[in-house]
């Protein structure tokens, strides 16, 4: 089901383009509910060491990134990132990695802890954006998603 | 009905206890009650304490608070802060500064005229933020000198670095940590470790002018915030956690935190089950048929947390939001992996946190506090663990054992847990 990206690359010609997206920024990466032209900036800078898995109805682009974090992006074939995820010690430009869902995050995880005193993990169902992170404070493991937008015959589960 | 019952239980307890004349104060809203344990003598052992915490008007659910006494260093300057949140689930001591305003500590200088800062991320999107300091430790009759521990405060005449915040939400003050501070005596010795010695990338340490501005910075391994554990003289492998059990809800439980593995005669292994965890922290849980390979026991996390679709969550609006709800208790039964690969069973009992949190509302303890973790589809790799949180611990003995430490004859090499 899935396979490697890395011989369609070897058939892009700009190798120059290639070196100079990857120089402009070795850490941006798409945005949740983000568009084709985040994605393919982030097609471009997937040379300099990402890995790319196709699925049935959707892509998922990995960034290792200089802190041991893996991001997971995932695109349908319509060019919408439906989720993203990460796992690792340290916590990824998060702003970047949610977008334009950043401030409904960030206003979800207040409300959260201001409704109720307490440490567990994070569980945030809201009608447009699902958000859940386990793992304690050395290794997380984070994932988020636009349930209306995973393609049809994705498992939720996949979205690791 | 199972609440019908437990009033009727807390009742009768109630009577009997008044008429033998054991409780102190007979209008506690105690419910099924607590098994009370002598706590093992030696200079080894602090008390813990499920009392609610020290929060005006918070009643701090399923946390165990101990006490610690922070000096500057080499000095009698001294203060004594209870209400200090235990976690097995971070890594060294952080302090609100409020919590210390008699005491000033000498906090750790940067390059040039800058100061070392700290940023902790937790896994419901809060952090805490502020001064690298550092004191003489005490606990117990335990101490370890010129130890680097975070002082929780916000900067004024600047902004905590979104590389700290990360949309999160800061738990700077009493009220909104529910604590004084936080301990972490988890299964590292320092919170970072070689990755921020090495790379400012994990942006876990940064350096701050007076004002501002803040850049991410490396760290000697040496410097960081510190599992103080790791700096006492001796009982420094680790740490055991034995809190009293609580058979449904109590008013209040302690127990004891005893350091060191296999080092006195009140910290023997014994007969306990050792649970080797991986790279990541983590070993595997057989729940409903499902591996969740991403596991861990943390005394900081006020509950059973899993997941489990079929089970009703409480409404956002209600007193427990983010546990679970289910009409009727529900007694369940998980397997964890130990070290020879074996699978042992633990049993537990999830309750609906709504009726539990308003039928004893006076309670700050409760055995069957639950709620969900991540996916509950764990086949392809989704976030999937159980979060052993304090209910967990009631009634065990829990060992932490701190990576790179000794670790008594026959055991594994650390980390691992034993219970």
């Amino acid at each position: 089901m899935r396979k490697s990206a890395s011989d369609s690359c070897m058939k892009f010609p700009f190798a120059a383009l290639l070196i100079f997206v990857s120089l402009l920024s070795t850490h941006a990466f798409a945005s949740l509910g983000g568009d084709a032209a985040s994605v393919d900036a982030d097609v471009a800078q997937m040379r300099a060491g990402r890995s790319i898995e196709q699925a049935a109805t959707y892509t998922v682009q990995q960034l290792n990134t200089d802190s041991g974090t893996t991001v997971r992006e995932y695109v349908s074939f319509g060019g919408r990132v439906f989720a993203v995820s990460w796992q690792g010690s340290f916590v990824p430009d998060m702003q970047q990695l949610l977008g334009s869902y950043f401030d409904q995050y960030s206003a979800a995880v207040k409300a959260n802890r201001e409704a109720y005193r307490g440490r567990r993990p994070l569980d945030i169902q809201l009608p447009g954006l699902v958000v859940q992170m386990t793992g304690y404070a050395r290794h997380f493991h984070f994932r988020a998603y636009i349930p209306q937008q995973v393609p049809a015959g994705a498992k939720l589960g996949d979205i690791r | 009905m199972r609440t019908n019952r437990l009033i009727s239980r807390a009742l009768a307890g109630f009577v009997i206890a008044c008429a033998f004349g054991l409780l102190a104060a007979c209008g506690g809203g105690s419910g099924g009650g607590t098994t009370k344990t002598q706590p093992p003598p030696g200079n080894n052992v602090a008390t813990l304490t499920v009392n609610g915490g020290p929060a005006a008007g918070v009643d701090y659910a399923d946390a165990a608070f101990t006490s610690v006494t922070v000096c500057v260093p080499g000095s009698s300057d001294c203060a004594t802060v209870d209400g200090i949140l235990v976690d097995t689930g971070s890594v060294g001591l952080r302090l609100l500064a409020s919590a210390i305003p008699s005491l000033t500590l000498p906090q750790l200088s940067g390059s040039g005229s800058t100061t070392y800062y700290n940023c902790v991320n937790f896994v419901d999107g809060t952090y805490l933020w502020g001064p690298v300091a550092q004191g003489d430790i005490e606990l117990a009759g335990e101490k370890v000198s010129s130890a680097s521990l975070q002082l929780i405060e916000n900067p004024t005449g600047f902004s905590v670095p979104t590389a700290c915040s990360q949309g999160g939400m800061n738990l700077d003050t009493l009220s909104a940590l529910g604590a004084n501070g936080i301990l972490g005596v988890g299964n590292y010795p320092q919170d970072c470790g070689s990755a921020c010695q090495s790379s400012t990338s994990p942006d876990v340490y940064f350096t701050c002018g007076a004002s501002g501005p803040c850049a991410s910075s490396t760290i000697t391994v040496a410097r960081q915030v510190v599992n103080p554990v790791v700096g006492f003289t001796t009982d420094n492998n680790g740490v055991i956690i034995e809190m009293q059990s609580v058979d449904g809800e109590a008013a209040t439980a302690t127990g004891s935190m005893i350091f060191g593995i296999g080092t006195e005669t009140n910290n023997a292994l014994g007969s306990a089950t050792i649970y080797p965890i991986n790279s990541n922290g983590f070993f595997t849980t057989m729940f409903n048929s499902q591996a969740l390979t991403e596991s861990f026991i943390d005394s900081g996390s006020n509950g059973y947390f899993f997941p489990d679709a079929s089970i009703t969550q409480c409404a956002d609006n209600s007193i427990a939001p983010g546990f679970y709800c289910p009409a009727n208790p529900l007694n369940l039964s998980a397997q964890n992996q130990a070290q020879s690969g074996t699978e042992n069973t633990v049993n537990f009992t999830a309750d609906n946190a709504v009726n539990d949190f308003n039928n004893f509302s006076s309670d700050s303890a409760f055995a069957n506090l639950a709620g969900p973790n991540g996916s509950s589809n764990c086949g392809g790799g989704s976030p999937c663990g159980f979060d052993w949180g304090l209910p967990f611990f009631f009634g065990r003995n829990v060992y932490v054992s701190i990576d790179g430490q000794s670790v008594p004859s026959g055991a594994p090499a650390a980390p691992w847990w034993a219970y």
